[in-house]
């Protein structure tokens, strides 16, 4: 148990040792080495550069120096990722064996380490982390302690106001003040249908019931997205704090965190800082000495992408089948056991202590008329900078894509970005002008969803990707309801004879009207919004989805039963390249002879036509 | 089996026979014996006063939980969208093709199993896949052959 006034000594005492954190002009003679630990550079063996850091700092005799680990930096293409403040060098892509060169030159000999600086899109060298132009456009508010603090101390939490918010609620504000607050705020549900949060918090508060639930939806199972799982690896504190506001002013005392299994080092964080919350007597009974007692529960998922959906959700915390229930009753009247239940996604929560830190009006600054403050989205597939980005709301696809992504790799074209993951759609070339925001997004056929962000060059097949996501839909469908169990699956099945070039117009029509009748009959959001990736592909890309059924042709190379690879004879050199690097052996001719490929044995996969420098080769 | 009972005792001692606990006690149980044995299910069905029924129902509704038991490997190749758009799929096909099993199955001497998973949060190093946790990114066709080279010869 920690009083106030302990609080606020520790706030203070560590605020001003981590000031180095956040001021390059620190005054200090220290320095800290932070080392990413997200999921991404923890694979790429992250803990054991922290590891190596400390072995030979302690060999070496060095003071004044710490090696911290923290949560995501963002830039996850460039991980393992090391960053040394105060003075902010950005070291990408080290290893082990490049600790002891950064302690000699970097920390000894005050020298920078050339080699293992960030090179930028552009090709210029960067050295601190906020001149690379991955980061430039961004803003961070649920991401701001991520990659500055050690998310397993919740002192450096306190350090930079954490808590603060929790405190200011309790001691100065009506529950009806804080619901306030965060309606005026217009923050909107993260998680995917931009629900406003504060009208959520309203009816909660407003449904009667003694015994009432604060839930945290952090079963993020869109494929590609991993903002939440980023947010409770680096900060998940905020999460908790928020979780207590949340508490506070809907009139509950016991709160759930829903978070998949397949994260261990999330859940491992979480269960760490509620240890701690509970130990400072932040969490528990008589919080800040106040009328209010508030408490929280890990609960584990197990592999099911339906309980994303709350009221799904809310079943598998009750220890069932994950089955959606028929609304209404909405959570807000009826949720976990019957109670009045609250339920936000991780992000949602992740913005709360902010806005009533900064205020309502300071929040709804930012963003456009509808959507207000930032959104996180997990930036992936064919784009230079993989990684997770906060941006502003309203910011365009093209800035995200080109400024902040830094473009598409191998000079290929930029064909569509998929939002919303398998209940979103597709965005083409020519809307990449469009603010993303929830209206905007939906005016064009696709959501904003959970963040999850996709880019696909001009060497993907779209009739492809409606037909992976429809593989994901049939295999993640509960079963529950009628026209997703067994809709999906016709779909799917018209989409693989699409694929195979065994399809024919009439298949179109069908997937058609299939999409519309599962929209309108399903009883939950997976269901309804299951055929959202073949509408909006067939929106944009009809034309492609007309060359597979028709001319069973597939421009890419992806349809491998109608894909064909052959070599033009006028441009090829005989140079052999293709050969060496078939994998199949599938290439026939010797010396400087034209080369001709095997069709029986070629496996399609598409080699020899990057190997070819005389770009001979293709389908 | 002893060694199985005492885990089991130690697992009904720790949560409370409490319905909504059935979930938790089931991810710590495939966690132990990387599968779910009926005899676990039995007890459980017990303690927690839940029919056997309603307990397979719960198992073979969540894809974490599997019936029999995983290889000594056990091989995840992630089908996430990241991972896909950047040919997940060749790693998974060559997979199946050397080992000879589809997903979800386990060689013949018990070495090797197969699963699809949908992101294990690793995009950054897309496609990905894992042996036993431990994740392999960037992954090639021939990263994926080195790999199964060094542990079939074990």
């Amino acid at each position: 148990m920690k009083s106030l006034k302990e609080i606020h000594k520790i706030r203070e005492e560590k605020r001003n040792e981590l000031d180095l954190r956040v001021n390059t002009k620190a005054d200090t003679r220290e320095k800290h080495i932070l080392v990413c630990h997200g999921t991404g550079c923890t694979s790429s063996k992250s803990p054991e550069i922290l590891k190596r850091f400390r072995e030979i700092l302690e060999e070496k005799g060095i003071e004044n120096v710490r090696v911290i680990q923290t949560g995501c930096f963002g830039l996850c293409a460039k991980g393992p990722i090391v960053i040394i403040r105060p003075e902010d060098t950005f070291y990408a892509m080290v290893t082990p064996e490049d600790c002891e060169e950064i302690i000699e030159t970097h920390i000894i000999n005050g020298d920078r380490v050339e080699r293992l600086l960030c090179k930028d899109i552009d090709g210029k060298i960067v050295s601190k982390l906020d001149d690379l132009n991955f980061y430039k456009k961004q803003k961070r508010i649920a991401l701001k302690n991520c990659g500055i603090i050690n998310p397993e101390d919740i002192d450096e939490y306190i350090a930079f106001d954490g808590y603060l918010a929790l405190e200011k609620v309790l001691s100065d504000m009506k529950p009806e003040e804080v619901i306030e607050t965060v309606r005026n705020s217009g923050l909107r549900g993260r998680g995917g249908a931009g629900f406003p949060t504060g009208k959520k918090w309203e009816l909660t508060r407003a449904s009667e019931g003694k015994q009432k639930y604060v839930v945290c939806n952090a079963d993020e199972g869109d494929p590609g997205a991993f903002m939440d799982r980023s947010i409770l690896e680096g900060d998940p504190h905020s999460v908790l704090e928020a979780m207590a506001i949340a508490a506070y002013a809907i009139g509950a005392d016991k709160g759930y965190i829903y978070v998949r299994a397949e994260y261990p080092i999330a859940v491992e964080r979480l269960k760490l800082a509620i240890n701690q919350a509970r130990e400072y007597g932040i969490l528990g009974k008589n919080i800040f000495g106040k009328n209010f007692n508030f408490d929280i529960e890990i609960r584990l998922g197990a592999g099911a992408f339906v309980c994303g959906e709350e009221t799904a959700l809310l079943e598998s915390i009750e220890g069932r089948r994950g089955q959606p229930r028929v609304k209404p009753p909405y959570p807000a009247t009826a949720g976990l056991w019957g109670k009045p239940t609250l339920i936000n996604n991780v992000e949602t929560y992740a913005n709360i202590a902010q806005i009533i830190l900064k205020g309502a009006d300071w929040y709804s600054s930012i963003g456009t008329k509808n959507s207000k403050g930032t959104k996180v989205f997990a930036l992936g597939g064919n784009v230079n900078n993989i990684g997770l980005v906060e941006v502003p709301m309203g910011t365009t696809l093209r800035e995200i894509v080109y400024d902040i992504g830094g473009g598409i790799p191998n000079g290929r074209e930029f064909k569509a970005a998929q939002t919303g993951g398998p209940s979103g759609g597709c965005i083409p070339k020519e809307h990449l002008d469009t603010p993303i925001d929830y209206e905007s997004l939906k005016q064009i056929g696709s959501m904003m969803g959970s963040g999850g962000l996709i880019i696909m060059d001009d060497t993907k097949c779209m009739v492809c990707l409606a037909k992976f996501y429809l593989e994901f839909t049939v295999s993640e469908s509960c079963g529950k309801c009628t026209p997703c169990r067994i809709g999906t699956k016709r779909m799917l099945e018209i989409l693989t004879r699409l694929c195979n070039g065994e399809g024919e117009e009439f298949d179109i029509y069908r997937l058609e009207k299939l999409a519309s009748n599962i929209q309108k009959a399903s009883i939950c959001g997976l269901g309804q919004s299951a055929p959202n990736p073949v509408i909006s592909t067939l929106k944009y890309f009809r034309e492609e989805f007309r060359q597979h059924a028709i001319q069973k042709e597939c421009k890419t190379l992806e349809c491998k039963a109608m894909a064909k690879i052959t070599i033009d004879e006028e441009k090829c050199k005989g140079c052999g390249l293709c050969q060496k690097n078939c994998p199949v052996n599938a290439i026939d001719g010797e010396g400087r002879d034209k080369r001709i490929i095997n069709q029986e044995k070629c496996i399609k996969c598409g080699t020899c036509i990057t190997s070819c420098p005389f770009h001979a080769i293709g389908n | 089996m002893q060694e199985q009972d005492d885990f089991l005792n130690k697992l009904c001692d720790i949560y409370k026979p409490e319905k909504d606990n059935l979930i938790q006690m089931l991810n710590e149980i495939q966690e132990h014996y990387g599968y779910i044995p009926q005899e676990a299910q039995e007890i459980l069905s017990e303690f927690l006063s839940i029919p056997m029924a309603e307990i397979y129902g719960v198992v073979t509704f969540y894809s974490r939980f599997t019936l029999k038991p995983k290889g000594k490997y056990s091989i995840s190749v992630c089908l996430g969208t990241a991972c896909f758009v950047k040919g997940s799929q060749k790693i998974m096909d060559r997979l199946t093709e050397r080992l000879c099993i589809k997903p979800g199955e386990t060689t013949k001497d018990g070495k090797f199993s197969i699963d699809q998973t949908r992101c294990v949060g690793a995009c950054g190093l897309a496609p990905v896949f894992t042996v036993n946790g431990e994740v392999y990114g960037k992954a090639t066709v021939k990263k994926l052959d080195e790999v199964l080279d060094k542990l079939m010869k074990e």
